[in-house]
């Protein structure tokens, strides 16, 4: 059921979605498409297929039908790191730090393309790669003054609390200079001003950057404000999409999902 | 007590004195030169494990492979004693290379297949790869004269010097290539791609989400560490002058490697130097309290070396586990923190 109509481009594109794991289909015929320079939402109840849905777009699984057009590139059943070399970056619901590292260098990972990332390059040409570090080093900086982290740069990623971990995420995918990012639950375990923080973040990364966001959320209010259209899944496959209004008044949605608290 | 001391120590002979140094001279020189090459193996399995997370159980099998290639470049033909193949009487710098190369093959043969699968696969892969070569070696009638193994390995450089000062000689060579090799993997590992190796070893899913191809990654680093590992069993097989397949067991060639990166602390290249050392004077250096101790100990030394490896293990898991030398949060040697940073921000 569509109840916008849409005339924007869209940026993602997914289609006849299907992720089966045994006799189990996940993902059943999932297709939506997300705009250009939009916030999307994708709700539904735990066991939807939202987050299988996210890794057949981000490569962390391999679709069994279906197709994910990114920027009018096939982009269906790639690997990570090249899905990633195309700008679509994604983050995880359970923070994925590497704990052993300094928050800055979780970033500096993050950055493609790096000359250093290749064995001789780091053999042969120290002085490069040395310039190289150097400007990595300050673009890193500036995201975490962007996501109120720049003062941890140098602690290990361990040391950061839950919500400064989700932070560190978002500041991760920031890094990898996306055109869109996948953000799964940036607001599961953060307590409610972090999580409004979180929320403002988003939304400026957007207007000044103009970064594409499609986020999986629980959380109806960061839902409602943020987000321009909202898709919900159920049983693996899209049950409806429009603004967040249109959906939380929808009889269908609020029985399988919402409650009586939307009516 | 002490007058009666110097009384007891004045009494005994000179000769006696010089003797003793002379052999601990001697005994010292040579454990550092075997250390060194013990050295070069565990900064190898440091990169494979200790940056990169992959589980190489098989560490003997390059060291093996390294050691009879170049043997069997820089040996002469066989006599008709002997039945081996080549036997070419390379320059032995071309043995030590080709030694490198094998065992860099060696680990892109096996990390084809298994680095592409879960890690405890490699861990058998290379056990079994081990076994394999040893039994081959010690049983192909023709291939590397089976048990009696290669005998008469030429020298580096033994024309430099006269044979009682050549241990000097070998262990300065020793030493540079020790050198080498810890500078050199300094040089790759504190910077961005030593960087790329600890994420994939502390979590691959975010070394992927960040755009890595981790499957390449991590075979650079095994085929590296595969290399070097080779390396070491060339410089071994120089320097002992004689190898047999029985000689390359899995502990003496694996799990004491393992050891020494446990124990020195893995993940930087520091401390598997120190932990090479640690566990190698405690290896080497056992035979030689065997004497001074009863008999109920003495008899069994090289039982209780053996038992004692094992402990070090569990108990440097246990309460130690980051080793004598911990790695540090920083891996690129280039960042370099912002003055004032914190007073700006705070």
């Amino acid at each position: 059921m569509q109840l916008i109509a849409t005339h924007k481009k869209p940026i993602l594109q997914v289609k006849e979605l299907m992720k089966q794991f045994g006799g189990n289909r996940a993902v059943d015929g999932a297709t939506f498409d997300v705009e250009k320079g939009s916030i999307t939402g994708l709700i539904g109840p735990n066991g939807a297929g939202k987050t299988t849905c996210f890794n057949c777009i981000a490569g962390a699984l391999s679709p069994n039908n279906g197709n994910v057009i990114f920027d009018e590139y096939d982009i269906t059943g790639l690997p990570p790191y090249r899905i990633f070399d195309r700008a679509l970056i994604r983050t995880f619901q359970i923070p994925q730090e590497l704990t052993q590292m300094s928050v800055l260098e979780n970033l500096m990972l993050a950055r493609g393309g790096q000359d250093g990332e290749r064995l001789w390059q780091a053999w042969l040409h120290p002085n490069k790669i040395a310039i190289q570090e150097n400007d990595l080093q300050e673009s890193a900086l500036e995201i975490l003054e962007l996501v109120d982290l720049y003062k941890h740069a140098h602690e290990t990623a361990s040391s950061l609390s839950g919500g400064q971990r989700k932070l560190l995420e978002l500041a991760r995918a920031l890094m990898g200079q996306p055109r869109m990012i996948l953000l799964d639950e940036p607001s599961a375990g953060v307590n409610p001003t972090l999580a409004r923080k979180l929320s403002e973040h988003i939304e400026m990364i957007r207007d000044k950057l103009g970064i594409t966001f499609l986020l999986i959320s629980h959380d109806m209010d960061i839902i409602e404000r943020l987000c321009d259209k909202v898709i919900v899944m159920t049983s693996g496959h899209v049950l409806i999409e429009g603004s967040a209004n249109e959906v939380f008044s929808n009889t269908e949605v609020q029985e399988a999902y919402l409650g009586s608290q939307y009516r | 007590m002490d007058h009666q001391y110097e009384k007891n120590f004045m009494a005994i002979p000179d000769s006696v004195i010089l003797v003793t140094l002379i052999g601990a001279t001697n005994w010292g020189v040579g454990f550092l030169t075997t250390v060194a090459i013990f050295a070069i193996v565990a900064l190898a399995l440091n990169l494979q494990w200790g940056y990169t997370g992959i589980f190489n159980f098989g560490v003997v099998a390059f060291f093996m492979i390294g050691a009879y290639t170049s043997a069997l470049l820089t040996l002469p033909p066989p006599s008709k004693f002997e039945s081996h193949i080549l036997g070419l009487e390379l320059p032995v710098l071309i043995g030590w290379f080709s030694a490198a190369l094998a065992g860099g093959l060696l680990a892109l043969v096996i990390g084809l297949p298994t680095l592409r699968l879960r890690r405890d696969f490699l861990a058998i892969a290379t056990i079994g790869v081990a076994t394999i070569i040893r039994s081959i070696a010690n049983t192909t009638e023709g291939f590397v004269n089976r048990g009696s193994g290669l005998n008469g390995i030429p020298r580096f450089l033994d024309n430099f010097t006269n044979a009682s000062d050549y241990k000097w000689v070998l262990l300065v060579i020793m030493i540079v290539m020790l050198s080498a090799v810890y500078f050199g993997l300094q040089r790759v590992t504190a910077a961005p791609w030593g960087r790329v190796l600890r994420a994939i070893r502390d979590n691959e899913e975010t070394a992927m989400a960040a755009g890595k191809h981790t499957v390449s990654f991590r075979m650079q680093a095994f085929v590296l560490g595969g290399a070097i590992m080779g390396l070491a069993g060339a410089l071994w097989a120089h320097r002992t002058g004689s190898i047999s397949p029985t000689a390359f067991n899995d502990l003496f060639g694996t799990f004491v490697i393992w050891t020494m990166v446990m124990v020195g602390g893995s993940g930087n290249n520091k401390g598997a130097v120190i932990g090479a050392l640690a566990v190698g004077f405690f290896w080497f250096g056992t035979p030689l309290i065997q004497e001074d101790l009863p008999d109920i100990l003495g008899t069994r030394v090289f039982q209780l070396r053996e038992l004692t490896v094992g402990l070090l293990i569990v108990l440097f898991l246990l309460f130690q586990p980051h080793g004598l030398i911990r790695e540090k949060p920083q891996v690129s040697r280039f960042i370099t923190k912002r003055k004032n940073m914190y007073q700006q921000l705070d």
